[in-house]
């Protein structure tokens, strides 16, 4: 009997995957366990592995295919096996890799949107849809074999059509000034509700805008884009602003780092990481979460997501347990998920977790301070400057003296806490970084 | 005016003023008088009314029913009580084929206008005291069968039941016998014997029970409406007629239905539900119809066991998520 | 044998106009019957067809000893109750043919006779499924202080049945006005009474619930209508139910479709010869010079006459109007949909 292999589910939020390459072929023996594909998803590239050991019998997804969770990919059985073409259902949707569920209306010139080689539908196919859809479609004009569907079987469903439908919209204006830094991505399992109501509608062309080009976004910018206006949307944030002297922290890292080997040499994040998981010791409401209408919850671990840039958008993995870990430990962790995360192959679990991140642009040098957009579900994000050298005026004197400065800003949810917690907590952490001794202590 | 009372005191209240009212109404059933009715809804009415009015009949189900139907035939109104609906079978055969089919197939020459009073629930009760029938009578032509959630809807019903000309069965829940509501005053409240009612608007989904399952989906939907998701909930109140307007009316404003039934899933009245629904309503439809119901066994005594046959709110949640096509996002709690 | 005095029979008190009446509603019966059998085989009657044939004298006795305001309801075999209380043979042959001039309209056919106005609630076709609602016609007799009767016909094949027993425990208990007439023709369906009865005299069963009982000879329609008479006054005075087994043999099948292979055609024979209710009750007639041999005849010329007239009224009557399918299913109205 022909085993089925369907494309598997890789984390909460993973709804489809886009096969990148095949690791067998047909014909191939596979043993159970062994990776037979490297697929993408919203946030990674991952190999995913058979779980049957027997000959690939058919595969049923091309490279470069974009596969529902849960649709058959390949069938895998005896050498000889036959293969009843009933046991392989046809896959209600086939397309390119980009996402085509966010579809800006036409400009006066009509332009398709970005042309696929195939429809989503492959034609003689049928497609799978709701009832509901069916008729939106018929009323509306659309072809539902150029819809990918986003239900159980690629089923299309209201969800996916409502963005085609056009309706005219006032243009969109900035309403405030976004947060100078990208906020770090959504890389949590949410708790926050999930949106039932219909996604943004198509924008009509504004006069006085010249022509544009139109870009599908990335997965992983879609899922960012949605994550943050939700963070920003639902929860009040408010900002406090701290700035330490870190010449004893950054003396305090040099010793170590001449002392340790290459994998345990500490950076300004992970000294970071355990002043943040130390000092929310004391301040555990913000390593919460606030569960509507009227619930804290505040996690038994201090989990530090850090904010990784790379090539397709932002990314956090965390450190788990972090107040526990001693700083070689915290170091040789980040090492390795910063590493992996820049080429895309941490596992889910890796940064679907965390109960508070540290986002840093220091590295970029010319950072004074940035806001960031707290990461849901969580409490509270710190965003980290650059270590600038500035004067600083000691008390009794009326020469400046040149003082390493580290400007640290707190966002929190103000319905998790108030302007007096946030002051107090970051002046815990502004204590452990000048007197960093007390990091090697606790 | 109205006051706010139990579901047992508006059926009691109802059999008062109707008894009162005309004394061609009377009452059969097991235990009604003496003991004053085994969910005490009858209490004190021997000792009112008398033993004429009130009578305690010998544990013999099919002749209760086959009584009270010569009863009515013979110019009397009676109210007969079945204890359970798992001993209603025992009278089915005068069910079915006497009551329901007297006026139909004698031509409209004369009618049996017979209510008959059964109740379900469950409690660690064991198999065959804790079954759902209320589909069996819904099948049948010629019988009006209701199942009132709310004490209103009880009194208004069983009033306009005993003064109407049609055989009904009346299907209540133990366990709710205490629920509160407001009741109309007055002894000419009766309400007609059909008609759905939406008792909660919402966008996302439209939830449909009756009787105690209603509870379920107003408690489900409460919790839903924390995370956003607005759940339209309608009391059913009656089996049969059956008011598919309702319901579609709603699923095409909600393009969702889930049916929250406490009796077995297959051949129930949720199936009769989404069969008519999708009839009318199929190009609403985003996702299927799904039913809420009990599991397929025979009830068992073990309170754990007996726990996971009924569906309860956290089912309820569950099911509507997969019409709304999330996950499982938080893990429910158990 | 003494001779007659004033054509009236020894020891009846019934004037010769009754009599007559019941030797003309026995041989309507009779006629009646056999011409359905005909008109089955024809194929204008379909479905089930239980003939009365041998058992006239119990339809005709008890029925005319009843008071016009009793209640009765009996079993499926009931051309010949409908026939005795003097409903018209035409409507109950339309009936039997399906027609809208039939007396429930075509919607009942042979099992399901029913005349409100005679209070003859209806032929029921589950066996013992009429015996509470016998029980239950009692009630309200007694209820409303009534003088009825409810009279309930049924065969010895219900009263092994458990309905039999509720409703017989029922009328005896609350003391109602219940007259339970049991047709012992031997054979319930197809099985004879001694392979279906632990207790082969049925009227011996009500002991159990200490009702009165006797059994009479159904093939003798005086009697039945004398044990009939002294019943029903015992209910009628307050006294509770009571308990009749006439006895009696039906000469056909237990329908039409019935080969008869569970019993012997002497058996048959046997009562045919020696035990016709109808031969028995004429010779009677004749014997007590209550009768001529010619008012006889003209009596079965004019039961010929109204037989065939029935066929021809039936064959011409409409079917019943398919609009009207769905009508009579609810009483009260109906608004939803």
């Amino acid at each position: 009997m022909a085993r089925p292999l369907v494309m598997p589910q890789m984390g909460y939020d993973m709804k489809e995957g886009t096969i990148l390459r095949w690791l067998k072929h047909e014909g191939d023996r596979v043993e159970r366990g062994e990776p037979i594909a490297e697929i993408e998803t919203d946030k990674v590239n991952l190999e995913i592995e058979s779980f049957a050991s027997g000959v690939i019998l058919k595969l049923l997804a091309k490279e470069g295919e974009t596969v529902p969770v849960g649709q058959l990919i390949a069938l895998i059985g005896e050498p000889g096996e036959k293969v009843e073409e009933e046991a392989v259902p046809a896959p209600a949707v086939v397309g390119a890799a980009t996402a085509a569920a966010t579809v800006t209306a036409p400009g006066p010139r009509a332009p398709e949107a970005a042309p696929l080689e195939e429809g989503p539908t492959a034609p003689g196919e049928r497609v799978r849809a709701s009832p509901l859809v069916r008729r939106l479609a018929a009323e509306h004009g659309i072809d539902l074999s150029k819809i990918r569907g986003s239900g159980p079987g690629g089923r299309i469903v209201k969800e996916d059509i409502l963005p085609l439908i056009a309706a005219p919209r006032a243009p969109l204006a900035p309403e405030q000034p976004a947060p100078a830094a990208a906020p770090p991505p959504p890389s949590v399992p949410p708790a926050a509700p999930p949106a039932a109501a219909a996604p943004a509608v198509t924008v009509a062309p504004v006069p006085g805008l010249p022509e544009f080009e139109v870009i599908e976004l990335s997965r992983i910018r879609q899922t960012i884009a949605r994550r943050m206006a939700e963070s920003f949307q639902q929860a009040p944030h408010f900002f406090v602003t701290t700035v330490a002297e870190v010449d004893a922290l950054l003396a305090l890292r040099e010793q170590i780092n001449a002392q340790v080997p290459e994998e345990e040499r500490v950076s300004v994040t992970d000294l970071l990481i355990k002043a943040c998981a130390l000092a929310l010791r004391d301040f555990p409401t913000l390593n919460a979460s606030f569960v509507p209408p009227n619930q804290l919850h505040i996690y038994k671990r201090i989990d530090i997501n850090i904010a990784v840039a790379t090539e397709h958008g932002l990314i956090a993995p965390y450190v788990p347990d972090a107040d526990h870990k001693p700083l070689a430990a915290i170091a040789r962790l980040t090492k390795d998920l910063i590493a992996r995360a820049r080429e895309e192959r941490l596992r889910p679990e890796e940064y679907q977790g965390g109960t508070f991140t540290i986002s840093n642009l220091g590295m970029f040098g010319l950072v004074e301070h940035f806001t960031a957009i707290i990461n849901p579900p969580q409490a509270a994000i710190l965003a980290v400057g650059s270590i600038l050298r500035e004067p600083v005026y000691r008390e009794g004197s009326e020469e400046p003296v040149p003082v390493r400065r580290l400007r640290l800003t707190l966002s929190v949810d103000h319905r998790v806490a108030d302007g007096a917690v946030a002051a107090r907590f970051l002046q815990t952490v502004r204590t452990l970084l000048e007197q960093p001794m007390l990091l090697l202590v606790r | 005016m109205a006051r706010e009372i139990t579901y047992r005191d508006a059926l009691r209240e109802a059999l008062r003023e109707e008894m009162y009212r005309d004394e061609r109404v009377f009452l059969m059933g097991e235990d009604i008088g003496a003991y004053g009715g085994s969910y005490a809804v009858t209490r004190g009415f021997l000792q009112e009314f008398g033993p004429d009015r009130v009578r305690d009949t010998p544990i013999a189900e099919l002749g209760i029913v086959g009584l009270g139907i010569g009863a009515a035939i013979g110019g009397l109104l009676p109210v007969v009580e079945l204890m359970t609906v798992n001993f209603a079978l025992l009278a089915l055969d005068q069910i079915v084929n006497h009551l329901a089919k007297i006026y139909y197939m004698f031509n409209g020459q004369f009618t049996a206008p017979v209510v008959v009073r059964t109740a379900e629930g469950f409690g660690q009760l064991g198999a065959t005291h804790s079954q759902f029938f209320e589909n069996y009578f819904a099948y049948v032509p010629g019988l009006r069968v209701v199942a009132p959630a709310v004490p209103k809807d009880a009194k208004g019903f069983l009033k306009a039941a005993i003064r109407g000309n049609d055989p009904v069965i009346f299907i209540e829940n133990s366990l709710i016998y205490r629920n509160r509501g407001e009741v109309p005053d007055g002894e000419d409240f009766l309400l007609p014997l059909e008609g759905a009612e939406v008792r909660r608007e919402g966008r996302d989904v439209t939830i449909v029970s009756w009787l105690r399952g209603y509870y379920l989906a107003l408690g489900a939907a409460e919790e839903l409406a924390r995370e956003g998701i607005e759940c339209e909930v309608i009391d059913l109140r009656v089996l049969r007629p059956l008011d598919v307007e309702t319901i579609v009316r709603s699923v095409q404003k909600t393009n969702r239905l889930v049916i929250v039934e406490e009796g077995w899933k297959s051949f129930g009245v949720g199936a009769e539900i989404a069969a008519s629904v999708q009839e009318r309503a199929l190009d609403y439809l985003d996702a299927p119809i799904m039913r809420v119901a009990s599991v397929e066994v025979s009830m068992p005594y073990a309170r754990n066991l007996e726990r996971l046959v009924i569906p309860n709110k956290d089912k309820v949640i569950e099911v509507v998520r997969e019409v709304l096509y999330q996950r499982l996002l938080a893990p429910v709690a158990r | 044998m003494t001779s007659t005095v004033d054509g009236q029979l020894p020891g009846v008190a019934l004037p010769k106009s009754e009599l007559l009446e019941m030797y003309r509603l026995m041989v309507l019966i009779r006629r009646f019957e056999e011409v359905a059998a005909e008109q089955y085989a024809l194929g204008k009657i379909a479905g089930f067809l239980h003939l009365y044939i041998g058992e006239e004298a119990v339809a005709v006795g008890t029925i005319r000893a009843m008071d016009p305001d009793d209640h009765l309801v009996t079993h499926y075999r009931d051309h010949g109750y409908a026939l005795a209380l003097g409903l018209d043979p035409r409507r109950c042959m339309a009936e039997l043919f399906g027609k809208a001039t039939g007396l429930v309209g075509g919607r009942g056919g042979s099992m399901h006779f029913a005349d409100a106005s005679k209070h003859f609630w209806g032929g029921y076709a589950i066996v013992a499924g009429l015996l509470p609602i016998a029980a239950g016609l009692g009630l309200a007799s007694k209820h409303l202080n009534q003088r009825r009767v409810a009279v309930a016909i049924f065969g010895d094949g219900a009263t092994n049945n458990g309905a039999f027993h509720e409703a017989l425990n029922f009328a005896a208990l609350w003391k109602l006005p219940v007259l339970f007439l049991c047709e012992n023709n031997q054979y319930g369906m197809g099985t004879a009474v001694q392979y279906a009865s632990a207790v082969r005299e049925m009227y011996r069963k009500a002991c159990a619930y200490d009702i009165p009982a006797e059994r009479v000879d159904g093939q003798d329609v005086l009697a039945v209508y004398e044990a009939t008479k002294r019943a029903l006054e015992h209910c009628r005075s307050g006294n509770g139910p009571y308990f009749l087994e006439a006895l009696t043999y039906r000469y056909r099948g237990h329908s039409m479709a019935d080969p008869e292979t569970y019993r012997s055609k002497e058996e048959g024979e046997e009562w045919r010869r020696h035990r016709d209710p109808i031969e028995r009750f004429r010779q009677q007639l004749l014997a007590h010079n209550v009768a001529t041999p010619e008012e006889l005849a003209a009596l079965d010329q004019a039961v010929e006459e109204a037989v065939a007239e029935a066929v021809r009224f039936a064959d011409e009557s409409p079917e019943p109007a398919p609009e009207t399918l769905t009508q009579y299913v609810y009483a009260d109205p109906i608004t939803v949909r």
